[in-house]
């Protein structure tokens, strides 16, 4: 029971936080000035007031806001996110169809990002002084000053054209014919560049705290009880000051994850990823409300769910938390 | 004579072919391969007839045939329809449509098609009425036979006939029966009598269209397959060519086009797509004050150096405009004011319009504008931001409102805020289709691309009604060059540019065809039957 009811709560707080996260997202969405309509007509390049009127009977868009946000909540209460008005396809369909994409790149993105990071960051902790720490240091620090795109249009520019070893845009060849294995290889050789653009940010992140934080454990007491029983500087690191060490990293894990969903959108973009970014970018210029708004309910909820689990994950690493 | 002409047609081909098959080593254009273009905006489906826009004309007009083509000299020739005839009194057009033709499930293509895609389309397509509303029906006294009847003349109406305008759609896939044209799945598993039919279509990323073997032009096409890839950014499509990832780009950006040009392994053509006949204007809302006085909208345009905007800031990259018609339409004339760059006849101008420069040497202050569209969205911002500076030099002073997005600047017009925007507009083959819309003072509405300038002079409204009906092709001729003399007088809108698109395709390819809506990929082939 007394596990059970602070998450219950949690749970409750976070379903509250969806709730004014709609509402809110829906406002704002509907404040931009012009309507699907408008867009769609402008795409068609111009049409009949006939048609503009029925197309806003159609899509809903003649009745008033406050109508318009019941009718949206009473729909997605029942799990119906809406029909996409520009690619009349029913908006869970095509997040479904772009989600694999942005999770692929964003987990690799974050794995990367946290095993480098940490890693270099405790190697450095491990000499502070030494000319291999200053050089993660400049290099990490290079990768966070940088803007992404600008990383990513270089590593376009270096591996895609001057060394053309990969491909310079997309997800996979189109209308590829090969095995299974060869088509995965096509999709990891695609997801390299990308990956690294995005892992770049964070590697610095990642190693900084890393390195910060080993240090600060690395002085504490218990470590020095450690070392003095006889135990090998290997144990004492990774047993016993590393454990402790990585807390401050999850936290920031945590934290950034929902940064490194708004990184992937520049990302997709830069690489024409066909990810959920590149869905909402599209999204906000054709005033889709319907797929803006599921992308960004979709978003929310991936933002609380890693919150959820990092809460939890923490518990896990350090028993005092209650 | 048409008849002797299109004889005459047949026997050069016949000997042309024979030259070349009994020369040795000419094998003819060789079948296979993938063609693969970069997708800026994805089409939501290909169903033309519900829809315009370039984004959708590309693939559309591989998957859709239509009655005529026409050609680079504004001609049509035959299509669907092997032949026609048109009564003398011009209300009357029969066509007779080749025998056998077959859509992409096997269903024979027949009269009744025709009439079905051409009323769909007048009811659905953003440019129906324009395009059709002199139509009154369609008869089809028998399969192959399909009659057109107007309700008066109607001289643009074989451009409306001819793709993206007027696709042929089959009527057992979209008709009534099948519910609302709109919800339709099949506009996007699209089911026409084209080149190319759809074989699969992932939203926002990819389409692939394969090859139909039972396309009307026997041998054609001769690729296997017409790939549609989305791509986010300009500059990793750059890369993207060079690498032959995809086979062809479209620039309007000079910088761009100078790094096409260095690539060894594409080669550039130039063309103004003379059937799209894009051209950019300043819009002026003459609802007000300053703007409604026609001196103050001429000492502007005589304030501006265009020949320095085009020779310096877009590198030579575009052309003078000097009115709403395009330079390459029959209908063009240049006998009309072309407003050489004199700051001191605009000056002159704004005195005589007793507006006087105040103590800060500033007569009055306007708003100004542009449209944000990818690719020649620099040659507006650069525009707008040149006319500032330029403006101030006869005492006007600009205050330049950037844009968030399209539909932030479409709003902005469509409610008549403005005081002047720089835009743009497609005359899609015909004055009456692209032009009228933008004069005709019955057609003032909260719309983009309508006459939201609010322009309003009986005279051009009578021209343009004369035009839109007159059949006689100096006369026609002749009624456009007074609308044109008129509108660069009056100067509702003035004509700045206009644009030239730079396709840089793959070296390997052969045989581009060129139609006045941009390159014909069924007579395209590649060197060695397959992509490099």
């Amino acid at each position: 029971m007394k596990t059970i009811l602070p998450l219950l709560k949690r749970i409750a707080y976070s379903l509250m936080l969806l709730l004014a996260v709609i509402v809110l997202n829906f406002v704002l969405v509907h404040l931009a000035p012009g309507d699907a309509v408008t867009a769609m007509v402008g795409d068609m390049g111009g049409a009949t007031p006939e048609l503009i009127a029925e197309l806003r009977v159609e899509y809903g868009l003649d009745q008033n806001l406050p109508t318009q946000l019941f009718k949206y909540i009473a729909k997605m209460v029942r799990g119906d996110l809406g029909i996409s008005f520009t690619h009349n396809l029913p908006v869970i369909d095509l997040i479904l169809e772009h989600l694999p994409a942005t999770i692929l790149l964003v987990m690799t993105a974050f794995f990367m990002a946290i095993l480098i990071g940490t890693v270099l960051g405790i190697i450095a902790a491990q000499r502070p002084n030494s000319l291999f720490n200053h050089l993660i240091t400049v290099i990490s620090l290079s990768g966070y000053a940088a803007p992404v795109f600008w990383t990513g249009l270089m590593l376009l520019i270096s591996f895609s054209y001057y060394f053309p070893i990969f491909p310079s845009f997309g997800m996979e060849t189109v209308g590829f014919r090969g095995t299974f294995l060869e088509k995965t290889f096509d999709v990891l050789k695609h997801l390299v560049l990308p990956a690294v653009t995005l892992a770049s940010i964070y590697v610095a992140v990642y190693s900084r705290l890393a390195r910060a934080s080993m240090l600060d454990v690395l002085g504490s007491d218990y470590i020095r009880t450690a070392r003095s029983k006889g135990l090998s500087e290997k144990v004492v690191v990774y047993k016993h000051a590393l454990k402790n060490a990585l807390l401050p990293v999850v936290t920031m894990a945590g934290l950034q994850f929902a940064q490194l969903i708004a990184g992937a959108v520049v990302v997709e973009t830069v690489f024409s990823w066909p990810g959920i970014g590149q869905l909402a970018f599209n999204s906000i210029l054709r005033r889709d409300q319907p797929l803006l708004l599921g992308i960004l309910f979709l978003s929310t909820i991936m933002v609380v769910v890693t919150n959820l689990i990092t809460d939890f994950t923490y518990r896990i690493l350090d028993p005092r938390i209650k | 004579m048409k008849k002797i002409f299109r004889l005459s047609q047949f026997v050069i081909v016949g000997i042309v072919t024979i030259m070349f098959s009994i020369t040795p080593g000419f094998a003819g254009p060789k079948r296979g391969g993938d063609y693969i273009i970069p997708v800026v905006q994805f089409p939501p489906h290909f169903n033309a007839a519900i829809k315009s826009g370039s984004e959708l004309a590309t693939p559309a007009s591989r998957i859709f045939v239509a009655l005529v083509q026409i050609n680079e000299n504004w001609e049509p020739e035959p299509y669907l329809a092997k032949s026609w005839e048109i009564s003398p009194d011009g209300l009357t057009y029969t066509f007779h449509l080749l025998e056998g033709t077959t859509f992409h499930d096997g269903k024979p293509v027949t009269s009744k098609d025709v009439a079905f895609s051409l009323e769909t389309t007048k009811k659905n397509h953003p440019f129906g009425p324009y395009m059709f509303g002199a139509v009154d029906r369609v008869e089809t006294p028998d399969k192959y036979t399909a009659v057109i009847k107007l309700k008066q003349p109607h001289p643009a109406l074989m451009i409306a006939l001819s793709m993206p305008l007027m696709p042929i759609l089959p009527e057992h896939v979209y008709g009534e029966a099948q519910g609302p044209i709109r919800k339709n799945p099949a506009n996007i598993m699209a089911i026409g009598s084209g080149a190319f039919k759809v074989a699969e279509y992932n939203a926002g990323k990819s389409y692939i269209l394969e090859r139909f073997d039972n396309f009307l032009r026997p041998g054609q096409p001769y690729f296997d397959r017409f790939i549609g890839k989305k791509i986010g950014s300009p500059s990793s499509a750059l890369i993207a060519v060079s690498r032959g990832e995809i086979h062809h780009l479209v620039v309007g950006d000079p910088r761009m086009l100078a790094k096409l040009k260095k690539e060894k392994n594409l080669f550039v053509i130039s063309r103004s797509t003379s059937g799209v006949g894009s051209v950019n204007y300043i819009e002026f809302n003459l609802r007000k004050e300053y703007i409604k006085d026609k001196r103050v909208r001429q000492a502007i345009a005589y304030a501006l150096d265009l020949d320095f905007v085009i020779q310096k800031l877009h590198q030579g990259m575009t052309h003078r405009s000097t009115g709403p018609i395009h330079s390459s339409s029959p209908f063009y004339s240049d006998q009309v004011n072309q407003y050489e760059y004199n700051l001191e006849k605009a000056n002159q101008l704004l005195d005589e319009a007793g507006y006087k420069r105040g103590a800060d040497g500033m007569r009055f202050s306007l708003d100004l504008t542009y449209m944000p569209v990818p690719v020649i969205e620099h040659e507006h911002k650069m525009i707008a931001e040149y006319m500032k500076p330029q403006l101030k030099k006869i005492g006007i002073n600009i205050i330049l409102k950037a844009p968030a997005d399209f539909m932030n600047w479409y709003s902005t017009l469509a409610k008549w805020e403005h005081d002047m925007s720089t835009s743009n507009i497609f005359m899609w083959g015909d004055p009456v289709i692209g032009v009228h819309r933008l004069f005709m003072s019955t057609n003032i509405k909260h719309r983009v691309w309508t006459n939201t300038a609010g322009y309003a002079n009986k005279e051009v409204d009578k021209l343009l009604n004369a035009a839109a009906v007159e059949r006689d092709i100096e006369k026609r001729k002749a009624l456009y060059a007074e609308f044109q003399k008129i509108i660069a007088e009056d100067l509702p809108l003035y004509f700045t540019i206009e644009d030239v698109f730079h396709y840089g395709f793959n070296k390997e390819l052969m045989n581009i065809g060129w139609e006045i809506w941009g390159p014909g990929y069924e007579s395209m082939y590649w060197k060695n039957g397959q992509a490099p």
